[in-house]
């Protein structure tokens, strides 16, 4: 089987690779790129924990092959904060104890700024339908939902 | 997952020429079923041709009292669209409730009747509002087009090209969804347009069916206590972990019934 040479753009860089057919997002991202933000918590794309935004949509990493992203526009958690200086959804997660283990945190935020694109001020029940398809499993949701009406807020201000 | 080799086809002719080459191909709309189940090793191909790039398969559009939705449209934009919201409402609200956000950014409508998943949502509205099926070769209604589990008219290396709806007077689906993966449990998509009406439900057996004693209740009387006595037999509906046969059946009457009063 042959092997695809791709370019996308990664957290606003230009980032290439060779990829197998195979290959899914998240392994190009976690293993070409090192980007380990991108976490994989299932092997059956339920978790969330892979969530990124290709062309500025929220996406399951773990189910797009990697060149499929082959000129697109990609966006990790590593693109989120600026320099030292975390973005406002990740300070409200930090403020508001909404990570515990902290593996599905990556996820929650590329899909809490996705919610906030689509829906700027959410009310705490469309918090919780929009977060479907983010688990976590220490079960933290209470503060998960409360970051992001907080988060969701200040981006708002 | 098993090697295959990845094709990108740039429009409906591509792809059916690629298909036609591969001794074990596969068509690749959004994924949201097919790359899960090549990951778990479930499927194994030769090689997938990505519809993704077939710009002319996307998009929706509302006229004379139909809503047309390309194949590779995404349920999101479904869900948005506004002809959608005003012409058949109860589409809209099916697609914004297909699984999870991830996934109406990925999942389309062609990708989905194709595959005839039995718990799928966007089945019971394509039966449940009598849609034509088109494709590269012909047009195929609904009721001619889901044939079994996983299984439809479609014949090898044919291609949905779009799915048009005529507007119902009134509809309504209501499902009771996994609380894991919100497919249906069950789920009852009603429609009432002039003195027809249509009952089509997913989730509770091999493949979305219509009921037709509940169709000519509410012909005679388009009220959810028409439908509420009336039992379908639990005798080959989906028995799994999430709920037995005579559960599914009890649930296909309540929701047939919520979906009547739904409809306003």
């Amino acid at each position: 089987m042959g092997t695809h040479e791709v370019s996308m753009t990664v957290n606003g860089e230009s980032r290439s690779g060779s990829v197998e057919s195979r290959t899914l997002l998240s392994t190009f991202l976690r293993e070409n790129l090192r980007l380990t933000g991108t976490h994989i918590g299932c092997d059956t794309s339920q978790c969330g924990a892979c969530v990124v935004h290709v062309n500025g949509e929220s996406i399951k990493s773990c189910t797009l092959f990697a060149v499929q992203a082959d000129g697109q526009d990609v966006k990790t958690i590593e693109g989120v904060a600026d320099g030292e200086t975390l973005h406002t959804m990740q300070q409200a997660f930090k403020d508001n104890h909404g990570l515990q283990c902290g593996y599905c945190t990556p996820g929650m935020i590329m899909a809490a700024l996705d919610i906030v694109r689509r829906i700027p001020d959410p009310t705490e029940k469309q918090v919780r339908e929009e977060l479907e398809g983010n688990m976590c499993r220490c079960t933290g949701y209470h503060n998960i939902v409360k970051s992001i009406l907080a988060g969701a807020e200040a981006m708002r201000s | 997952m098993y090697e295959f080799e990845y094709h990108r086809a740039g429009n409906v002719g591509e792809a059916v020429d690629l298909l036609s080459k591969s001794s074990d191909g596969q068509y690749l709309a959004g994924g949201m079923s097919l790359v899960p189940t090549l990951k778990l090793r479930l499927a194994r191909h030769e090689d997938l041709i990505d519809l993704n790039g077939a710009g002319e398969l996307a998009g929706v559009s509302a006229a004379g009292g139909s809503v047309t939705v390309g194949a590779m449209t995404r349920h999101e934009a479904v869900a948005d669209s506004a002809d959608v919201q005003k012409a058949i409402p109860a589409l809209a609200a099916l697609a914004g409730g297909i699984g999870d956000p991830h996934v109406r950014h990925r999942g389309t409508i062609g990708g989905s009747i194709a595959n005839n998943d039995p718990a799928a949502d966007y089945p019971a509205a394509v039966l449940g509002l009598g849609a034509t099926v088109h494709t590269n070769k012909r047009e195929i209604s609904a009721d001619d087009f889901f044939t079994g589990l996983f299984e439809t008219a479609l014949d090898e290396g044919e291609i949905i090209t779009k799915v048009v709806f005529p507007a119902p007077d009134v509809a309504c689906y209501i499902k009771f969804p996994n609380p894991a993966s919100r497919f249906a449990i069950v789920g009852s998509f009603v429609s009432k347009k002039g003195d027809d009406v249509r009952v089509a439900i997913t989730g509770a057996g091999p493949g979305v069916f219509r009921v037709a004693e509940m169709e000519a209740a509410l012909k005679a009387n388009f009220a959810a206590d028409a439908v509420a006595n009336i039992k379908v037999s639990p005798d080959g509906l989906n028995a799994d972990i999430h709920g037995s046969a005579e559960y599914r059946a009890h649930l296909l009457t309540v929701l047939s019934k919520r979906a009547v009063a739904g409809c306003g």
